[in-house]
């Protein structure tokens, strides 16, 4: 389908990387959701996921390799109308950025967060990432991988993100579903992407990934955060769907109280000069 | 204790070094309580008020036959230190018990020096109930109880000759008491807002903490963002997001955590987007001394980052142009799209004077920013390299900003074609930018041999220090901008036969810049890094001696200087 994000631009990702179906699933997301380019922006990393807008018709910042959480957070804050989208790889999310990830989520910024995940680092050619399975051989990690895979979706849970999902970007129709439910929802929303890499992970392939995935039922209650942190703790089989919610937390932009009665975004504010004037007078 | 003095129309100056400890400690305040205004640290100590047993070694060097210590008789009597000073016995602690508790023992100092100095002690009362007025009512009687009972003993001391021989003089000034009372942290801040800043962002690191901290409580009457962060790279990078998103953003940090931002500040030159760093700058390296001052990040600041791009680095000289200089800083970042500067360091940042006026209402907020339109360019070529900067969601221009090279709409590209005019454009940047770079101030005779050179926080001290040095051969020019320096700078070193730079920090590194910029070497150094101040008699001593040690430039007489100097206070 054509949408209003689209943009004629050569790509330069592999022919039949996963980064194509999710390009398409979030283009198609956001316009059957009524948004807009000039009212949407995506914050990027580093990594073949973070030039996701490069391909886009949108608003972008792609930043430093990590970083792309906190330019998220910052433009969330700074103008909360926008519809935000973090957007980036494994690598970027849970290794470089860290630390960042861990605190987005107890900011709870109203903004998207996907991660796309291929359990190994493409741009820098085939390196472990930190979701790589143990026993993953890279020319790096040339005797096999033998960290424990980083659990983003695990993490996010125990931490009480608001809402916690996991797709798989061979299953497009579905996908897109989830991602749609992700951007309504108002507070961090995770989506841990599976989507593989066809150049350097011959281990988690697309028919892999189709093995070893399933769907979570509608017997699955997403408020039940200890049974979502059971879900979440499966490798065997990968569940896919929405694993978690915690709709009732506040936002970061309601914390922040600005917003409370008035969205003007902070570059059309300007300074009160009397409040300005009573403050400087107050030190005589 | 400053705001009574000045109320009662004295001119106030007042400084602290602190441990960076949560209680305890060596720690001290200094005051200056003068008929003319006083803007720098002196060492000589009138009345010493100390409240523990380490307190006259503390400050073993600062003492001096004509230092009279008042306080508990254990705090000097068995103290190796301070033999040569008078000694005044006041026993605070018990008289303080009397009152209800020995914390009142600081109001009965405060109450004693207002008695002293011929503070009003109704102007005193009026603060004391202004900062106690909500603790309940006993709370409020004790301190003004307190306060009464040293005012007392001051008054009575002030017309004992036995101890004060010589008579304490001061003129009230009744225009002093609607002074301004500003600490350099509360100027920064006040800039800050007055300057439109409304995003600050920082992880809580001394002595750059008070001014988010400020931010914080004022947030929604500024309609500010204020973010204590998980760590110094979010920081920067969340600066960078708000500022992409039209904010006005800052930062304020001192060098460990700058030492973090440095990834962003790179990204901030690449995209192109408006940013304040506050560096507040404590010696270092490393963790060095938390608590203390130094001016040794001004090549941190010059350097830091990845790739070349054009920046500004402004270091204010008084706590009146931390002020003017911050506000400034917002309006010069938005205009040129770069990293703007200010460094400070913990001196500046905790002394607090009085300021007679503050120009304040004619200060603009400048958003440079336009209103999109489809056809927009965030990196348009422009003949100045400024391209017009649009907001996201403002206007129907899609704004994509991008680390890597990007070409005009801001997309990824490898052609070494536009790489060259994508730099030369934000380079071209820096010829506007120096033209409105700031001249450096000259004080002192026009037709100097002389020329002392400083920068930053020292101005009011190495301004104290030449005048009561009284040579007429000897000018100083002191930089506020110090990246990149104003064009003039040339013409004044150019006409000095011996230049003495003067810098807090161990390599001298301002001079190492004047160098770079007028191929000019200093012929002196004079320079401090033992995490504290420079004081005005340190620096008589050490300019006298830099002169001498130019033979044709040595001293006739040494009468010239007065010993005991700044007299008046």
């Amino acid at each position: 389908m054509a949408t209003k994000f689209d943009k004629d631009e050569e790509i330069h990702w592999c022919p039949g990387c996963g980064n194509y179906p999710s390009l398409k699933v979030i283009k198609e997301a956001l316009t059957e959701l009524w948004l807009t380019p000039q009212n949407t922006v995506i914050a990027t990393g580093i990594g073949q996921a973070a030039k996701t807008p490069h391909f886009m018709n949108v608003n972008m910042i792609n930043g430093l390799h990590g970083r792309y959480l906190s330019y998220a957070i910052a433009i969330k804050a700074s103008n909360p109308s926008l519809t935000v989208i973090a957007l980036s790889g494994d690598g970027c999310t849970y290794s470089e950025g860290g630390n960042h990830f861990l605190h987005a989520i107890r900011y709870n910024p109203h903004i998207i967060n996907i991660v796309h995940n291929n359990q190994v680092f493409g741009l820098t050619k085939g390196q472990a990432s930190p979701t790589s399975q143990r026993g993953f051989v890279t020319d790096v990690q040339n005797r096999g991988v033998y960290n424990e895979p980083f659990n983003g979706p695990a993490i996010a849970i125990a931490l009480g993100a608001s809402f916690v999902a996991r797709t798989f970007i061979g299953d497009t129709v579905q996908s897109k579903e989830i991602y749609k439910k992700a951007i309504q929802h108002k507070g961090y929303a995770l989506i841990d992407n599976l989507c593989p890499c066809v150049t350097f992970n011959r281990v988690n392939t697309f028919p892999w990934f189709k093995q070893h995935t399933y769907y979570v039922d509608e017997t699955h209650d997403p408020l039940n955060q200890a049974e979502a942190m059971k879900l979440s703790l499966q490798t065997d089989k990968l569940p896919l769907g929405v694993l978690y919610m915690n709709p009732n937390k506040a936002t970061y932009e309601e914390n922040i109280k600005l917003y409370e009665s008035d969205n003007t975004p902070l570059f059309q504010r300007s300074v009160d000069k009397a409040k300005l004037s009573e403050l400087i007078e107050s030190f005589r | 204790m400053t705001k009574t003095m000045k109320k009662s129309g004295y001119h106030v100056f007042s400084t602290k070094e602190y441990m960076s400890r949560v209680r305890g400690g060596e720690n001290s305040t200094s005051f200056r309580i003068s008929s003319k205004p006083v803007h720098a640290y002196v060492d000589r100590i009138d009345f010493l008020f100390p409240f523990i047993a380490k307190g006259l070694e503390h400050v073993q060097n600062r003492l001096t036959p004509s230092t009279l210590i008042i306080g508990e008789k254990e705090y000097y009597e068995k103290s190796e230190y301070g033999q040569q000073c008078k000694r005044f016995e006041v026993p605070f602690q018990t008289i303080a018990k009397e009152l209800g508790g020995t914390i009142y023992s600081n109001i009965v100092v405060v109450g004693l020096l207002c008695g002293l100095l011929g503070a009003n002690l109704d102007d005193l009362n009026i603060l004391i109930k202004g900062a106690f007025g909500d603790k309940g009512s006993a709370i409020l009687e004790n301190n003004i109880k307190a306060a009464s009972k040293g005012y007392t003993i001051g008054m009575e001391l002030r017309t004992n000759v036995e101890v004060l021989p010589q008579k304490i003089s001061l003129i009230q000034d009744k225009d002093i008491s609607s002074d301004y009372l500003l600490s350099g942290d509360r100027a920064i801040a006040l800039g800050a807002i007055a300057g439109g800043c409304n995003y600050c962002t920082f992880y809580p690191m001394s002595p750059a903490t008070g001014i988010p901290t400020f931010f914080s409580h004022h947030d929604l009457e500024f309609s500010m963002v204020v973010d204590q962060s998980e760590d110094e790279i979010s920081v920067m990078n969340k600066a960078i997001g708000a500022s992409y998103a039209g904010a006005r953003a800052m930062v304020s940090t001192s060098g460990g955590g700058f030492a973090l931002m440095i990834e962003g500040l790179s990204l901030v030159a690449a995209i192109e987007t408006p940013l304040v760093i506050h560096l507040g700058q404590r010696p270092a390296p490393a963790t060095g001394m938390p608590t203390h001052t130094e001016q040794g990040d001004l090549e941190l600041a010059l350097y830091a980052g990845h790739g070349a791009f054009p920046r500004i680095i402004y270091a204010p000289e008084t706590i009146e142009e931390a002020f003017f200089l911050t506000q400034m800083a917002f309006n010069i970042a938005d205009k040129f799209q770069i990293p703007v500067f200010l460094l400070t360091d913990q001196y500046l940042i905790d002394t607090s004077y009085n300021i007679h006026a503050l120009e304040y209402t004619n200060l603009t907020v400048e958003k440079h920013f336009i209103k999109t339109d489809t056809k927009y360019q965030r990196y348009k070529i422009t003949e100045d390299g400024i391209s017009p900067r649009g907001i996201p969601g403002f206007g129907t221009g899609i704004i994509r900003s991008d680390s890597h090279t990007h070409d005009e709409s801001g997309m990824i590209t490898e052609n070494a074609v536009i790489r060259t005019k994508m730099v030369d454009k934000f380079l071209r940047k820096a010829e506007a930018i120096k033209r409105e770079a700031i001249p450096p101030t000259l004080s002192g005779s026009e037709d100097y041999k002389i020329l002392v050179v400083g920068w930053g926080s020292t101005y009011p001290i190495i301004s104290e220090a030449l005048e009561l040095l009284g040579r007429k051969d000897i000018a100083f020019l002191h930089f506020q901008q110090v990246y990149p320096l104003h064009s003039s700078t040339t013409r004044f070193i150019q006409q000095a036969q011996k230049i003495i730079s003067i810098e807090q920090n161990p390599t001298g590194q301002f001079g190492k810049l004047l160098k770079l910029e007028t191929s000019r070497d200093v012929d002196a150094k004079i320079l401090k890094y033992d995490g504290y101040c420079f004081s005005v008699e340190e620096l008589v001593e050490k300019i006298r001696n830099a002169v001498n040690s130019f033979p044709e430039m040595k001293e006739k007489t040494q009468e010239s200087f007065i010993g005991s100097g700044c007299d008046g206070d």
